[in-house]
């Protein structure tokens, strides 16, 4: 992808994402030369004489199948031709996104939707009012196809190119009429990825292949200990080895610059540190979970309170308590972080695989000392994301490490071992659950104790907990949050990664302790929720909850409503030995209007692939306070052969779009350890569920 | 140091590096080749996957040394319209897209060893290769319809 920084420097951004349009007719470089330069007609939209359309992706892809979805909406309200767009990923400008310019909260399309589509519709009719004054004709007589101009009353046609100068002269029109959905050629259909071709031949250039002319490498063993600081370190070992350039402490960790990957992660290993350790090396999982237990007896804040439930509690027929547990997750997205920086005395250049544009400007600017206007962020594709690539922390290091070495481009490198104990991971969580329940069965009250370390906005800690959406008469949320001193941070689905596990696993405990169908358990409980309602029973439908299944096989259901959206799953499990396996997941989703319905199905699966590695398999242990896993071998996500036969059935709406990326890693984890209670009549109630759990 | 000889992508090539330094970095940091992924750096991952003298390899855990004289092919190599490659096409699987050179790599061996590979086939032989987008799904499919392609088969 190119930056043109020139072009883009003529940019003049209007406050607002939707009204920005920027008018500006950029006369190439140097050499003006209007037979080939784009007119741009926004910040979005830019057409060159030969009628070539790139597009700015304001959103980073990470696989989520943003620069087709863009792409498709842009397209569709513009009238372009599918079959001559460019793309192109824009610097930090606000026009992208304010506060941030990022891609996270599964909120691409929530909140680019409506905008996207005004600016889209903004230039079309900029290039109809252009071809009608050209033509001498009202703009009622000029329509738009493919990229073209029509004139109705003669058909004479001009190209996008052509008039494209023109149009980007004029004023924006600031209601524009935008197409109804039956107009729509492109929204809501499943043209081909318009990465695939790249991703398929080995040419995308991911962060990791960004290579800058005379550029070095460099690693970074850090501390072990989180907080912790070099004490004093030898680098005679690690300067012996051929190709190390320089050896020097960057305050939480020691870093190499090399003339090649390879020798920098050797140079790293031969290091001899003394640590400072810190505060923090006596945390451990056994420690923490045994001071959070404690903690759960104690009152926390509370963040949810309907009705009385003491008073609840104290007359219930029946009383039933439980508590739950997840570990800190790693994200452990498959290209390992990166960032190639250049610093100059007076600019810095950071080509890095980002979610948050802006964090990782601040992140440079802080690290360096320049202004925001000095920095550029040049974004390359991402070898997933997760929520990990939102971090600033490994721009701010490898900014530290250029800044070492003035005028000479630096990329470094994250091992494998690095990502899994460098981590900002997802908090661990101890929830203690109390409920009552009627002569029938049925929840009169529940009492949630979230003990979590805080991170992010507030809420997210007990979120898929505090907002569930049953109607329970008396229901109090409360939350305890122990800074424990490891990053935390957002891991996909945040919140609801774990809390959906623990309110859905809870919530099969209540139905099966009065010997209730969890289908209709939760339906009773749901009977004013319509669109959690319409996913669970077409989730039930689909799966055939209730009808006969081969010996051995057991279903669970668990349902959520987060991002915007609506899941629900049913998955059916065997258990052989203590060992679980998923032969199948059906998924109904709710996630308004579908922009592109493969990508949605294909997001749908990943969610649930990314879910069933915390069910059934990996978590983060603490010992000393280091992090004990170091590789795929001691944190090993879920394998093909462990992936289940997948269904995903999208509920047709009309409502605003929901999110997907994020829409169904919630309910994977309950939906599994659901079945796996039906197979077995054990509850696992801490995460993973391994197979000496089981056994 | 002596250069390091071998075949590849169907040309010769000789490089000056040290013969424990793994071909993973040969290829990409030496030769400027991307499209062979580091994931993990010791097996465990399939991201850097390419083929020496046909058979699928970890390169990441390969020494340079131990490649010269034989024949290394690389995602580069595949040409772009080679079965599996169409077939990943036809289906969109790549979503992030990082493992997927590995991923199309170890396949493309699989359909030339088992014309008509089944689902337990696919597991077995794909079960190395990591993916944290969980295109499985997508990659069983994709194998299938490589097979058919390979035989000739239509749409």
């Amino acid at each position: 992808m190119k930056l043109d920084t020139t072009r883009r420097g003529f940019l003049q951004t209007s406050a607002g994402a939707a009204a920005s349009l920027v008018l500006g007719f950029h006369l190439g470089g140097g050499e003006a030369d209007a037979q080939t330069a784009n007119a741009e007609l926004n910040a979005f939209i830019s057409i060159s004489p030969d009628n070539m359309v790139t597009l700015q992706i304001h959103k980073s892809e990470m696989g989520q199948g943003v620069v087709t979805s863009i792409s498709q909406i842009l397209a569709d309200e513009a009238d372009i031709d599918w079959n001559r767009i460019k793309t192109e990923f824009p610097g930090v400008k606000p026009v992208y996104g304010t506060p941030m310019m990022g891609t996270y909260g599964s909120l691409t399309i929530r909140t680019s939707w409506a905008p996207l589509r005004k600016t889209a519709a903004q230039a079309r009719e900029m290039l109809v009012q252009a071809a009608a004054t050209r033509w001498g004709v009202p703009v009622s007589q000029v329509r738009t196809e493919n990229s073209n101009v029509i004139n109705t009353a003669t058909n004479a046609r001009l190209t996008y190119g052509a008039i494209a100068a023109d149009a980007a002269k004029l004023a924006v029109p600031a209601n524009p009429t935008l197409k109804t959905a039956a107009q729509f050629k492109l929204i809501g259909t499943s043209p081909k990825r318009m990465d695939t071709q790249m991703k398929t031949t080995g040419t995308a250039t991911f962060g990791m292949d960004y290579r800058a002319p005379g550029m070095l490498y460099a690693a970074i063993e850090r501390c072990p200990v989180f907080e912790g600081k070099v004490k004093t370190f030898d680098a005679t070992k690690a300067k012996a080895i051929a190709g190390v350039k320089e050896v020097f402490s960057i305050g939480h960790g020691v870093a190499v610059v090399a003339e090649n990957t390879w020798v920098a992660l050797q140079a790293k290993k031969a290091l001899v540190i003394t640590w400072d350790e810190g505060p923090r090396a006596g945390n451990s999982t056994p420690g923490l979970r045994a001071a959070w237990a404690a903690l759960a007896n104690t009152p926390g804040q509370s963040v949810q309170n309907t009705g009385n439930v003491d008073t609840a509690l104290a007359s219930a027929a029946k009383k039933i308590e439980a508590v739950y547990e997840a570990p800190y997750l790693s994200h452990a997205p498959m290209e390992p972080l990166n960032a190639t920086v250049l610093v100059t005395d007076t600019k810095c250049d950071v080509w890095v695989g980002t979610q948050i544009q802006t964090v990782a400007m601040q992140a440079a600017a802080m690290a360096t000392g320049f202004k925001e206007d000095q920095i550029s962020i040049h974004t390359l594709y991402l070898g997933g994301g997760f929520g990990r690539r939102g971090g600033e922390d490994y721009v701010h290091e490898a900014v530290e490490v250029a800044k070492h070495m003035k005028g000479t481009p630096v990329k470094t490198v994250w091992s494998r071992e690095d990502d899994l104990q460098h981590d900002t991971y997802r908090p661990a969580s101890y929830t203690k659950f109390s409920a009552g329940l009627d002569a029938d069965g049925y929840p009169v009250a529940i009492h949630a104790k979230v003990v979590s370390p805080p991170f992010g906005q507030p809420g997210v800690q007990t979120e898929g907990i505090r907002d569930m959406k049953y109607a329970i008469p008396n229901f109090r949320c409360e939350q305890h949050s122990p800074d424990v001193g490891i990053p935390v941070s957002y891991w996909r689905s945040v919140g609801y990664s774990q809390n959906t596990f623990f309110m859905e696993s809870f919530l099969d405990e209540l139905a099966a302790a009065t010997n209730k169908d969890p289908l209709e358990y939760r339906r009773k409980l749901l009977a004013n929720q319509p669109r959690m309602l319409a996913v669970l029973n077409l989730a039930a439908e689909k799966a055939g909850w209730g009808t006969p299944l081969p010996a051995g096989r057991f279903r669970g259901i668990a349902v959520v409503s987060n991002i915007g959206s609506f899941n629900a799953q049913v998955a059916e499990v065997s258990v052989t030995g203590g060992k679980v396996k998923v032969h199948k997941v059906v998924c109904a989703v709710d996630c308004g209007i579908v922009v592109n319905p493969a990508i949605v199905a294909q997001q749908i699966e990943s969610g649930i692939v990314y879910g069933l590695g915390p069910a059934l398999k990996h978590g983060i242990t603490l010992d000393k306070g280091r992090v004990v896993n170091t590789n795929f071998n001691s944190y090993d996500p879920t394998r093909i052969d462990e992936t289940p036969v997948i269904e995903v059935h999208v509920v047709p709406s009309t409502q605003a779009p929901g999110g997907t990326g994020e829409a169904s890693t919630p309910t994977t984890p309950p939906a599994v350890l659901n079945a796996v209670y039906a197979a077995t009549k054990k509850r696992i109630r801490v995460l993973p569920a391994l197979q000496k759990d089981l056994a | 140091m002596p250069a390091i000889t071998f075949n590849l992508n169907g040309r010769s090539q000789s490089v000056n590096v040290p013969n424990d330094m793994p071909l993973l970095w040969v290829l990409r940091d030496t030769l400027g080749m991307t499209g062979t992924k580091f994931g993990c750096g010791m097996a465990l991952c399939g991201a850097c996957t390419v083929h020496v003298n046909g058979t699928p390899i970890r390169s990441c855990s390969t020494t340079a040394a131990s490649v010269a004289g034989k024949n290394v092919t690389t995602i580069e190599g595949l040409g772009g319209a080679h079965s599996v490659q169409k077939a990943w096409m036809e289906m969109d699987v790549p979503q992030c897209g990082y493992c997927q050179s590995g991923q199309i790599m170890t396949a493309a061996a699989l359909v030339q060893k088992t014309a008509k590979p089944s689902d337990a086939d696919i597991d077995e032989a794909m079960r190395g290769n990591l993916c944290r987008c969980g295109t499985y799904p997508s990659i069983r499919k994709a194998i299938h319809r490589a097979a058919q392609l390979q035989q000739g088969g239509r749409a």
